[in-house]
C-alpha cells in the first residue's frame, strides 16, 4: 500500500526543527480524533477476534458450565462427517460461483464497452440486486424455483418440459443457489470492470488498430494489462465473500436436501444457535477465517506473476 | 474498403451488441418483474399453469394487507432507526479517524493504520460467537444497542475517507491554519465540506448494509414482533403453512424500494466514488 511515510519521519532535522511543537500538538489532537474508531474497533473487533480463539478451546454452552478442552473442538470438527461435507459444499459453491461471476461481469463489461449508448442505465440496472436486501432477493428466487413457480410453469407451458424440483433435489439445489447468487452479485464486479475499462485510453486502442491489431489482440495487449489490477481486486473480494455465503442456502433450501447445500456459515449458525454449542461454532468460524487468510495470501503471492501495476 | 461501408458495418455491429445487451437486461429483470407482478395478484392466482404478467385484477390492496398480515410497519420503523443511527455513528467515527490518518502527524501512525486495515480481514462470521457473548455480558441481547453498535466501527469508512482526504491539497489547510484555525476548525470547515462526495458514498453504502443485514439480527433479536428488522420480518414467512406469496412479494418489493431509489439517485456518485476511492483501479 502506498502510504506517504514522508510526513512521519521528515528528513533534515535542522530545517524541520521549527515544526516540532506542531507535531506534539498534533499528537494530542490525534488521540481525540482516533478515540471513537479505536475504542470501537478494539471492543468490537480486536477483542472478539481473540475471544473467538479462546472460546473455540472450550466446551462453551450458551448457558451453564464451561470446560477447557484444548484443541478437542477442532479435532472433533475435522472428524465430523457433517462438517467435512459442509466444507466440500462451500468449496463447490466457491468453485462454481467465482469464475462464473468474473466471466459474466467481465464479459458484459467488455461487450458493453465505453461507446455504447445507455451504458449508465445498464450499470445502474445490474447494480440494483447488489444493493437490495439479500433476504428480499432470495425470497423472490424461492418463489421462482418453487414447484408451480415461474420456472416450473414456464418450462411446462412454453416448452412442454417437466421442470425438476430445483430446491428439493440434491442435483439441482446447489446450481440453483449459484444461479441466484450470480444474478444478485455480478453487478458489483460489472461496475468495477466497466469503470476500469473507461480508464483505458481510446487513443492507444486506436493506434493499435491502425497498426493492424485485431479485436482480440487489442484486448490482450492493450486492455488486459491495464485492467489486471481490477480483475485481481474483484477476484479476491469475490472469493472472500463467496466463502461467507449464508442467506441464499438458509432461505432457499435450509441447507437441504439433507445437508447437501449446508455451508460453513450455516454450520456456525446451527452449532451456535440451534445446538447452543459456542465452542464448536467458534472453532468452525476460526477454520473459515484461516481458509480466507490462506486464500488471500495465495492470491497476493500469485498476483506478482500476472498483475501489471506499472502501466 | 471505403470509410462509408466501414462505418455502416460498425453501425450493424453496434446494433447487434445493443440488441444482445437488451436481451440480457430483459432476462436479468425477469425476477424483479415477477416479484412485482406477483405482488399485485389475488392470492389464488399466484400459481397458474401458464405464467401471466397480470392477474384478473391489479390488487394494490396487497401492499396494505402485508402490513396487517405481519407487523411490517414496526419492521420498517426498526430498520430505518437502526440504519440511520448506525450510519451516523459510522460517518462520524470514520471521518474523524480518517482525518487523523491523512493529516495529523503522530508517532506510530503507519503501524496503527496497518492495524486498522488488518481488521478488515476478519470476517463477521468469526466475530458473531464472541460478539453474542459480549452482548450477553453487557445485557444487550435483544436490544437496539446490539443492532447498531457492534458493526458501526469498521475500518472501511476510515480507509475510504482517508484516501479522499489525501487528495485535498495541503495548501488549503495550511492557509486556514495560518488564519488561526486549529485541527478541529479545519476538519469541520474545510475537509468535511470538500469530502461531501466521498461521505455520500460512505453514507449510502453503510445505510444499505445496515438495511439488508440479516445474520446478526437473526442471532441477537428474540422478540421479532417488537425489535425485528425488515429482513427478519421477511424470513418469518418461510416454513409457514400456505405462505401468502402475493403479500410476501409486496413486502419484498417494499424492502427493495428505498435501496433502489438510493442507487438511482446517487448513480453518478457511486461510479465516481468507486473511482475516487481506488476501488475501480488500484
Amino acid at each position: 500500500m502506498a502510504t506517504d511515510t514522508t510526513t512521519v519521519a521528515p528528513p533534515g532535522r535542522t530545517v524541520r526543527a521549527g515544526r516540532r511543537p506542531a507535531l506534539r500538538r498534533d499528537g494530542r489532537y490525534a488521540g481525540v480524533f482516533l478515540a471513537p474508531s479505536l475504542g470501537g474497533l478494539a471492543l468490537f473487533t480486536l477483542f472478539p477476534t481473540a475471544m473467538a480463539l479462546a472460546i473455540s478451546l472450550f466446551d462453551w454452552p450458551v448457558f451453564g458450565e464451561r470446560k477447557f478442552l484444548g484443541i478437542e473442538n477442532y479435532s472433533h470438527l475435522l472428524h465430523d462427517p457433517v462438517f467435512r461435507r459442509v466444507v466440500l459444499n462451500t468449496a463447490l459453491f466457491v468453485v462454481l460461483y467465482v469464475p462464473l461471476n468474473v466471466v459474466v461481469s467481465l464479459g458484459l463489461a467488455v461487450w458493453l464497452g465505453p461507446k455504447i449508448k445507455g451504458r449508465q442505465a445498464f450499470r445502474v440496472l445490474f447494480f440494483i440486486p447488489v444493493m437490495t436486501p439479500m433476504v428480499a432477493n432470495v425470497m423472490v428466487w424461492r418463489l421462482l424455483f418453487q414447484p408451480g413457480g415461474l420456472l416450473d410453469a414456464g418450462l411446462q407451458s412454453w416448452f412442454g418440459v417437466d421442470a425438476p424440483n430445483f430446491l428439493g433435489s440434491s442435483d439441482w439445489a446447489m446450481p440453483a443457489i449459484v444461479a441466484m447468487s450470480i444474478w444478485q452479485g455480478f453487478g458489483y464486479n460489472f461496475l468495477v470492470f466497466s469503470a476500469a475499462l473507461d480508464q483505458v485510453p481510446q487513443s492507444q486502442l486506436e493506434s493499435a488498430q491502425i497498426d493492424g491489431a485485431g479485436v482480440f489482440q487489442r484486448f490482450r495487449y492493450v486492455t488486459w494489462p491495464m485492467i489486471t489490477p481490477s480483475i485481481f481486486f474483484a477476484t479476491t473480494m469475490t472469493l472472500i465473500t463467496s466463502f461467507q455465503v449464508f442467506a441464499q442456502p438458509f432461505i432457499l433450501t435450509q441447507g437441504g436436501p439433507g445437508v447437501s447445500t449446508q455451508t460453513l456459515v450455516m454450520f456456525v449458525y446451527n452449532q451456535g444457535w440451534q445446538f447452543l454449542s459456542m465452542g464448536l461454532a467458534s472453532a468452525a468460524g476460526w477454520i473459515l477465517f484461516v481458509i480466507i487468510m490462506g486464500i488471500t495470501a495465495i492470491q497476493f503471492i500469485g498476483q506478482k506473476r500476472w498483475v501489471t501495476y506499472d502501466v | 474498403m471505403t470509410s462509408d461501408t466501414n462505418s455502416a458495418g460498425r453501425k450493424v455491429r453496434s446494433g447487434f451488441s445493443h440488441f444482445f445487451l437488451v436481451i440480457v437486461a430483459i432476462f436479468f429483470m425477469g425476477p424483479l418483474v415477477y416479484a412485482l407482478s406477483t405482488s399485485l395478484k389475488p392470492a389464488d392466482e399466484v400459481f397458474t399453469p401458464t405464467p401471466h404478467l397480470f392477474g384478473s385484477e391489479i390488487r394494490w390492496q396487497n401492499y396494505a394487507d402485508a402490513f396487517t398480515f405481519a407487523p411490517f410497519d414496526r419492521y420498517f420503523l426498526n430498520s430505518l432507526f437502526v440504519a440511520v443511527a448506525g450510519t451516523a455513528v459510522v460517518v462520524v467515527a470514520s471521518s474523524m479517524s480518517a482525518y487523523a490518518f491523512a493529516r495529523l502527524r503522530f508517532r506510530g501512525r503507519e503501524q496503527l493504520f496497518v492495524l486498522f486495515l488488518g481488521t478488515l480481514m476478519v470476517p463477521q462470521e468469526v466475530l458473531i460467537v464472541p460478539m453474542y457473548w459480549l452482548m450477553q455480558s453487557l445485557g444487550w441481547v435483544d436490544s437496539y444497542w446490539a443492532l447498531i453498535l457492534p458493526w458501526a466501527f469498521t475500518a472501511f469508512g476510515t480507509f475510504l475517507l482517508r484516501q479522499f482526504f489525501l487528495t485535498v491539497p495541503a495548501e488549503l489547510e495550511e492557509a486556514a491554519r495560518v488564519d488561526g484555525c486549529g485541527p478541529f476548525g479545519s476538519f469541520l470547515r474545510i475537509m468535511l465540506p470538500l469530502a461531501r462526495p466521498a461521505i455520500a458514498v460512505l453514507t449510502v453504502f453503510t445505510f444499505i448494509s445496515f438495511w439488508g443485514s440479516f445474520l446478526w439480527p437473526l442471532i441477537i433479536i428474540n422478540s421479532v414482533e417488537d425489535k425485528g428488522t425488515v429482513p427478519l420480518g421477511l424470513a418469518q414467512f418461510i416454513g409457514q403453512q400456505g405462505t401468502q406469496w402475493n403479500l410476501m412479494m409486496a413486502a419484498s418489493v417494499m424492502a427493495m424500494l428505498p435501496t433502489v431509489l438510493l442507487v438511482i439517485l446517487l448513480q453518478k456518485h457511486l461510479v465516481r466514488g468507486l473511482l475516487v476511492t481506488g476501488l475501480g483501479g488500484r
